[in-house]
């Protein structure tokens, strides 16, 4: 009898770990079990990217639609190309519409931001944005404000 | 002068052929490991180790997850940026304090226990008495410490950090009414499973490798009287504690940074 409360308390113990290691997996890193929702891929070059990062969430109108999977360097226009992972079910950004690298409050994090222009084409897998405008370089805009050259 | 320098290459070869014995003990140890006879006595250990150490850390967590709330929240609200209070207190639990007062409070708790128990049997020619019957004590005395040791180890750091989230989450959620949609939402985004939690878990199996392998050495090779007993123990506890926050150093700038 005493061996088993041993027993039970003990397999409780290993639960309760395992538990816990799936509540900080799922709640605190938020790793989805679900098997990857289907994306696709579509690019943007942008002049400047600020302080975006791989993971940053990329939006239309404020409401996430997908994040940012790589960053690298575009060696002919030495843009940076960022890609970007597209929930499927959202078909609608078309051809004209404009990704911008955007500040959550004037100190957060940088995310993309999508306006959805008015064309009819739309952008598929592997399809480049064609227009952007990068972050805005708070400093570069103080210089410019001082040296009057706005 | 020469008296000196004689003593400390006694001292110097002491500490190195101790050394070398908890290594060799470690091994032979470890071979013995697996069968199906022992799983009962390894139960019987992690009972020990692990179930009645629960308690200390599931209160520790809660508590130091709410100061870290507390504290948190003070200095973010400053900024305005409280919400980003999850965050701090996710990556900091889980990186850091979750591995590492574990490992302290292990080594305090079970280690302890450990070093006086296998101690206590050795003087007490327990140890010698079962070899004379033809039992290995390495098999079935210290292998199942060993092992409970290991397994229980990354399953209370696990709860250590899921109790501390929690109480963080009490303390910034509902007390200072931080709003818990960008409390989780933060914490997700900057939480990676991979690269933080798989991480805190390595950290604290290397850890509890560490500390039940102290605590083990230092009962089986302890001087057997009542003053080499308590002598072991504090070592144990010392020993442990230093090596678990060197250890973190080294690992944490092996796995966080660019070294």
């Amino acid at each position: 009898m005493r061996m088993r409360t041993i027993e039970i308390s003990v397999g409780l113990f290993i639960a309760a770990g395992i538990g816990a290691l799936f509540l900080l997996a799922l709640e605190v890193s938020g790793l989805s079990l679900r098997p990857q929702e289907s994306t696709y891929k579509v690019y943007a070059e942008f002049t400047d990217i600020g302080g975006l990062r791989v993971r940053a969430k990329v939006s239309v109108a404020g409401v996430t639609i997908g994040r940012v999977s790589k960053i690298g360097l575009d060696n002919r226009s030495v843009k940076a190309l960022v890609e970007m992972q597209i929930r499927s079910d959202i078909d609608f950004i078309t051809r004209d519409s404009i990704a911008r690298v955007t500040t959550a409050g004037l100190l957060g994090e940088k995310y993309v931001d999508i306006s959805i222009g008015g064309d009819f084409d739309v952008l598929g897998e592997g399809d480049y944005f064609e227009s952007s405008q990068g972050a805005l370089n708070l400093e570069k805009l103080i210089s410019d404000f001082a040296t009057s050259n706005l | 002068m020469l008296d000196f320098l004689q003593r400390l290459g006694r001292n110097n070869l002491a500490r190195l052929s101790a050394l070398g014995r908890a290594g060799i003990f470690f091994f032979q140890a470890l071979m013995h490991v697996p069968s199906v006879q022992s799983i009962p006595l390894f139960v019987k250990q992690l009972y020990a180790i692990g179930v009645l150490s629960l308690i200390i850390i599931v209160v520790s967590g809660l508590f130091i997850g709410m100061v870290l709330g507390l504290q948190g929240y003070y200095i973010l609200v400053a900024y305005g940026s409280e919400q980003a209070v999850g965050q701090m207190i996710a990556l900091t639990l889980v990186r850091e304090l979750g591995p590492v007062v574990t490992a302290l409070l292990f080594a305090g708790r079970a280690g302890s226990a450990l070093t006086a128990e296998i101690g206590l049997m050795k003087a007490t020619e327990q140890l010698s008495s079962l070899e004379m019957m033809g039992v290995d004590p390495l098999k079935h005395v210290i292998a199942p410490r060993l092992l409970a040791g290991f397994v229980a180890m990354p399953l209370l750091a696990c709860i250590f950090s899921a109790v501390g989230v929690w109480g963080g989450m009490m303390v910034s959620v509902d007390w200072l009414g931080v709003y818990d949609g960008s409390f989780w939402g933060n914490m997700q985004a900057a939480v990676d499973f991979r690269q933080d939690i798989v991480n805190g878990v390595i950290k604290s199996l290397v850890f509890g490798v560490v500390c039940t392998w102290i605590a083990v050495f230092q009962g089986y090779d302890l001087v057997p009287t009542s003053e080499g007993i308590s002598n072991a123990t504090t070592k144990t506890v010392v020993y442990s504690s230093l090596s678990v926050l060197g250890l973190d150093f080294v690992l944490t700038a092996v796995m966080f940074g660019d070294l």
